[in-house]
């Protein structure tokens, strides 16, 4: 009995020092963020890998979304004579919560598994430590620009995402079920107000945090081996997934 | 000068090192020998606080950089150049990029000045026309070189090199001993080498250090340590499994 909860004890000890571990990692990569000298380079670089790179599938993911929420949205609709709402539903849905939230698990999937396995790389053939040795903090090298691009880019991703779903969904309703193209718009635009828009944006710009946080601590430390880099790529990718809705509940709750 | 004493280092359950005490000398390479996993890499990473001791002191001008500060630890730390295992190459940049990759991090040098220095650089280590290619494109030997020009593009005091020859036929592995020599001799750092490598080590060493069983047993130029009569060290030189060294 007694071991038993010896081996408990450990276990709660060995997990809230990894959470302490992955806040004091956040909260150096913050500071290096703000130290100058800015690395706008990098900061370009990582926009570019984490958006324009992430652009194609999320474009696709958007409209089919769309598409889905066009369907199903109508098919509910119908049931209370209300398919004119279509547009109005399918923008709340997509603005709220399935735009941040898709478009995350999009860019957790394309982008935040390849910095877990390029930075478990470094570690595993020792680059991270020759940044040490070079007197180079990799933190700041590495991480930071990420964070920063990661909050640049997400908002901007969600929103493109929203732009297209809604056009499946317009696809979809106005041009295969036959809701009107007026109603379609006017009642988007009486029922969608900025609050809707801004907790859109708030949501995206913390998912990219959690994604790149998530991804480049796990790939940091990565155990420095084969099966260490893909177990790092996975779990980022889990953890990520499974904070993303945690923290969708909490902003959510707060915001609605 | 860089002294270690009394240093102790364990992963988990593993003693690694166990109260090693050792001095390197000045301007002269030293080569660290001892069998494969006795410790060398991790001895050598404690140098510039790649890795902390459990216990010890590392000396480097006096200042014991194990109880140092990260601000501190960088300005000891660019005292060093070092050629690691696999070069460590960042893969993302070409072979000129990656030397001159610390020039533009942590020197306000002009383009005009790093595209002097690093072909100079290049050329010392017979890398002179490998400059546009990226480390994926390179041999191992060329790695080690573009490894070798990065770690001596600061110009460093100490040059610590972690098995430079490993994985390396013969004859590159003789080419990357006589570039550490000439180097050495060209920019007259402090030069510290793991290596299992004998009897070559013997040639660009000034003094040979064994390490077996967690402490160094003796530091001696090669000529001595050829004939000492240390059953560690005869061990270890005629490759005998049965002896003090315990072969896991």
């Amino acid at each position: 009995m007694v071991s038993l909860l010896g081996r408990i004890g450990r276990v709660a000890l060995d997990q809230i020092a990894g959470m302490g571990r992955l806040l004091l990692f956040l909260v150096a990569a913050v500071f290096q963020a703000f130290r100058p000298p800015a690395k706008i380079h990098l900061i370009i670089y990582h926009i570019k890998t984490i958006g324009v790179d992430s652009l194609s599938v999320v474009v696709l993911s958007g409209f089919f979304t769309g598409m889905v929420m066009g369907f199903q949205g109508y098919y509910s609709l119908r049931k209370f004579n209300a398919e004119s709402w279509l547009g109005s539903a399918t923008a709340l849905g997509l603005l709220r919560e399935l735009g941040p939230v898709l478009s995350a698990f999009m860019v957790t999937g394309r982008t935040g598994s390849a910095m877990a396995a390029e930075l478990g790389t470094m570690r595993a053939t020792e680059q991270i430590d020759a940044l040490y040795s070079m007197a180079i903090n990799p933190i700041k090298y590495l991480v930071s620009p990420r964070i920063i691009a990661s909050l640049i880019a997400m908002p901007l991703l969600t929103a493109i995402f929203n732009v297209i779903g809604i056009f499946g969904a317009y696809v979809v309703g106005v041009g295969i079920l036959g809701v009107s193209s007026g109603s379609f718009f006017s009642g988007m635009e009486n029922s969608v107000v900025f609050h809707d828009v801004y907790s859109g944006v708030v949501k995206s710009v913390c998912f990219g945090l959690i994604i790149t946080w998530i991804c480049c601590y796990k790939g940091f430390n990565a155990p420095p081996m084969a099966t260490g880099v893909s177990q790092a790529t996975t779990e980022s990718v889990v953890l990520s997934f499974v904070l993303i809705l945690v923290w969708d509940y909490f902003l959510t709750s707060i915001m609605l | 000068m860089i002294r270690v004493a009394n240093l102790y280092k364990s992963f988990h359950s593993q003693i690694v090192l166990n109260g090693v005490n050792i001095e390197f000398a000045t301007g002269k390479i030293t080569t660290i020998v001892g069998t494969s996993g006795c410790g060398k890499t991790v001895l050598l990473k404690h140098l510039n606080a790649l890795l902390l001791p459990d216990k010890g002191e590392v000396f480097v001008d006096s200042v014991d950089i194990t109880k140092l500060g990260q601000k501190d630890l960088y300005r000891i730390r660019s005292k060093f150049g070092v050629l690691f295992q696999g070069a460590a190459l960042l893969d993302s940049m070409t072979v000129f990029d990656n030397v001159a990759f610390p020039l533009r991090e942590k020197t306000r040098a002009s383009e005009s000045a790093i595209n002097k220095k690093v072909p100079e650089r290049l050329e010392q280590v017979g890398l002179g026309a490998m400059g546009h290619k990226f480390p994926a494109e390179l041999s191992g030997g060329m790695k080690k070189r573009a490894g070798l020009a990065r770690a001596l593009i600061m110009d460093p005091e100490i040059v610590l090199f972690d098995e430079p020859t490993t994985g390396l036929d013969p004859v590159l592995a003789t080419s990357i001993h006589q570039l550490i020599v000439r180097t050495q001799a060209d920019f007259g750092f402090t030069g510290i080498v793991v290596s299992h490598t004998i009897p070559q080590v013997f040639d660009i060493s000034d003094y040979v250090a064994m390490l077996a069983n967690g402490v160094v047993e003796e530091v001696t130029p090669p000529e001595i340590f050829r004939a000492s009569q240390n059953p560690v060290v005869q061990q270890f030189i005629q490759g005998k499994t049965e002896g003090p060294i315990q072969v896991l």
